[in-house]
């Protein structure tokens, strides 16, 4: 029988299996940042252990960091004794760190595929959810927590038990206003936030095989909102094209020799998956969510359902929304473009087009946080920075900022976010503040408006 | 970490779907950099009121629950941010089990590792158990985790651990242990493959 593409990876990397027990799966790339590594630096430290493999490792700060005044001291103290604590693990480990203000540094899922870290073929681990993100390379990535980052520090490798497959298929044509986090936005308010529990999640038909490789990251980004431990996109020619002459990127004969490889792992015509599901292109929509999970989305000129369960009742409650209403028109003081499911330069180009001549919402308070150094930079060398100033948009430095609210970019209670993060859990981008995500393009659209508007209703540029 | 054999405590009802781990410990709480003083937090914006007093109403706060060792919470627990804070704040408020119709695979690895078990039973068996304990917050709940048992005077559910997880609890070592005494397996398959 045929291999899918995570079972070919996955194989590739067994080192042993234990009697009746998981397997030892071998890591080749492990991110970490400073919130969930200090705790297992220490624990390293209280046993003894060396690091086994520090230059397959890679450090970055990014979800504590202030988004302003970066070359400044961290004027929070314990924000600061944490990003402390990370440059001197990482200077007595000798593992590569690529701290604020460095050039390469930003949101650990932005930067590492950016500097040509992340390839096909590869697994690789992070302290951090959202480590699906890479799976848009055909890599087996996935999150750990902090004892598991100890586990990889101490031995490059995990115990784990083999996650079931599950393979969801989009084919068709998609119309003009819809994007990749539409496409994973209407997936999840299908399917459910916990569809995915157990498996590992491959995306599959024209729709991503089209997509560019922003967009698949926006896709494979959000597979642990429906419950997945990863997603995966088989690596074809726009995958290659992507991380050839990257910094870290295989040059020359070896970058051939890889792709070779590379070419031979999308997964077998005759593989089957424990689990399927299947959409038409052109079923979907923009999309908003309505309540306190990624499951809870509609179409943005859609209604939110009449009745649900408990957890219906206690986000509508949470969120002030009425069931059977529609959320076009709702007035929006707060938009955040960011985080690592779209702000990388695609996501801010879109935006971009869209915000061009336009001003923003006197009452909207619209930042525009990127995910990376160089994506700051692009936007300043594609002009894109002055189209945002122009239009009113406030411009921060790289880091998870609103997305998590661990720093000072918390939005107020009560009021109203359209995000283009990933999670819209109570309280998440601050205490009891209401967050509605959404797409780049409707993020900005609701920017200029000042309320939720109809994006399909509108010329594309 | 502790060794986990047989437990029998009262327990917290929390029966609330979809419990994330943004509310069991929030991102505010996770600039510490050691694993102490997270239980302090747990729930904590559920926990407390607004203008920072308990609110009495929350199960966890509710006298009658005081000094329970066991959590029964709603399907789907600790979905959500990978942050393994989640099961240091269970852990350090003092519980030592957590039982729901479901887990997220992340929290419930997470908790394995920590010494906290996680026991899934059937939504049927959940809820009985729930309204036992709504009837009776002093009713004792057994654990026993060699045979795999969870019971109460009224009612009894087999539950399913992973063999080596359940080895590793019982006698108190993790996996940092079991991949350690595997280094020379790791370093030989680092040299036979290609190596990115
Ligand atoms: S941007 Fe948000 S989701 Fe992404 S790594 Fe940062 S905190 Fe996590």
């Amino acid at each position: 029988m045929g291999k899918t593409l995570f079972d070919k990876v996955w194989d590739a990397h067994v080192v042993d299996t234990v009697d009746n027990g998981p397997q030892i799966l071998y890591i080749d790339k492990h991110l970490i940042h400073e919130v969930t590594s200090p705790q297992a630096f220490n624990e390293l430290e209280e046993r003894g252990i060396a690091v086994a493999r520090p230059d397959q490792i890679v450090a970055t700060a990014d979800h504590n960091t202030p988004t302003q005044d970066q070359h400044l001291p961290i004027r929070d103290e314990m924000s600061r004794k944490q990003l402390q604590q990370l440059t001197e693990n990482c200077e007595k480990h000798n593992i590569t760190l690529y701290g604020l203000g460095h050039k390469y540094n930003g949101i650990v899922h932005v930067m590492a595929p950016e500097l040509g870290i992340t390839q096909p073929g590869m697994t690789m681990v992070c302290g951090d959810s959202h480590t699906s993100t890479h799976g848009a390379f055909g890599t087996i990535a996935f999150g750990i927590g902090t004892s598991q980052v100890g586990q990889v520090f101490a031995s490059q490798s995990l115990l784990l038990n083999k996650p079931k497959s599950l393979r969801v298929s989009v084919n068709g044509t998609l119309a003009p206003h819809v994007s990749p986090k539409d496409v994973i936005l209407y997936i999840i308010s299908k399917i459910g936030t916990n569809a995915g529990t157990g498996y590992f999640c491959e995306y599959a038909g024209n729709v991503f095989e089209e997509m560019s490789m922003e967009g698949r990251m926006t896709v494979c980004n959000m597979s642990i909102e429906m419950g997945a431990r990863g997603g995966m996109i088989a690596p074809d020619q726009t995958t290659f094209d992507y991380v050839e002459g990257r910094k870290f990127a295989p040059q020359g004969d070896a970058f051939a020799k890889a792709v070779s490889y590379w070419k031979t792992l999308p997964t077998d015509q005759d593989a089957t998956f424990d689990k399927e599901y299947h959409f038409d292109a052109e079923d979907i929509a923009p999309m908003l969510t309505y309540g306190t999970n990624p499951g809870m989305g509609i179409k943005i000129n859609g209604a939110i359902p009449e009745k649900g369960d408990m957890t219906f009742e206690k986000a509508l409650e949470y969120m002030n929304f009425k069931g059977g209403a529609q959320l076009l028109d709702t007035p929006i003081n707060y938009v955040f473009l960011g985080s690592c499911t779209n702000s990388r330069i695609e996501d801010f180009r879109i935006a971009a087009s869209y915000v061009r001549g336009k001003h923003k919402a006197a009452n909207v308070n619209a930042w525009l946080v990127p995910g990376s150094q160089q994506v700051a930079k692009q936007l300043e060398e594609e002009g894109l920075k002055e189209v945002f100033e122009e239009a009113g948009f406030a411009l921060r430095q790289p880091g998870c900022s609103a997305c998590l609210a661990m720093n000072d970019d918390k939005i107020p209670a009560g009021e109203y976010c359209v995000s283009t993060s990933n999670r819209n859990f109570e309280g998440r981008q601050g205490q009891g503040a209401r967050t509605i995500l959404a797409s780049p393009l409707v993020a900005a659209a609701t920017a200029i408006a000042g309320k939720i508007v109809d994006v399909t209703k509108e010329a594309v540029a | 970490m502790e060794k986990f054999t047989k437990l029998i405590s009262t327990a917290v009802p929390l029966p609330i779907e979809n419990i994330d781990t943004d509310q069991i410990i929030p991102a505010r709480f996770l600039k510490a950099t050691d694993k102490k003083g997270f239980g302090d937090n747990v729930f904590r914006d559920w926990r407390f009121k607004k203008d920072g007093t308990l609110d009495a109403d929350f199960p966890i706060n509710k006298p009658q629950y005081a000094g329970a060792k066991i959590l029964v919470a709603g399907d789907n627990f600790g979905c959500g941010s990978s942050r393994e804070h989640a099961a240091w704040a269970i852990v350090g408020y003092g519980f030592k089990v957590v039982i729901s119709s479901f887990f997220a695979d992340i929290f419930k690895g997470n908790a394995l590792n920590n010494g906290l078990l996680p026991i899934q039973v059937t939504p049927e068996y959940l809820k009985e158990l729930l309204a036992g304990i709504e009837a009776n917050p002093e009713l004792p709940i057994t654990i026993d985790l060699e045979n795999q048992v969870v019971e109460t005077a009224f009612a009894k559910a087999e539950f399913e651990i992973d063999p080596y997880k359940k080895v590793c609890m019982i006698n108190g070592y993790d996996d940092i242990d079991f991949l350690l005494s595997k280094k020379a397996e790791i370093e030989a398959f680092e040299k036979e493959r290609m190596v990115f």
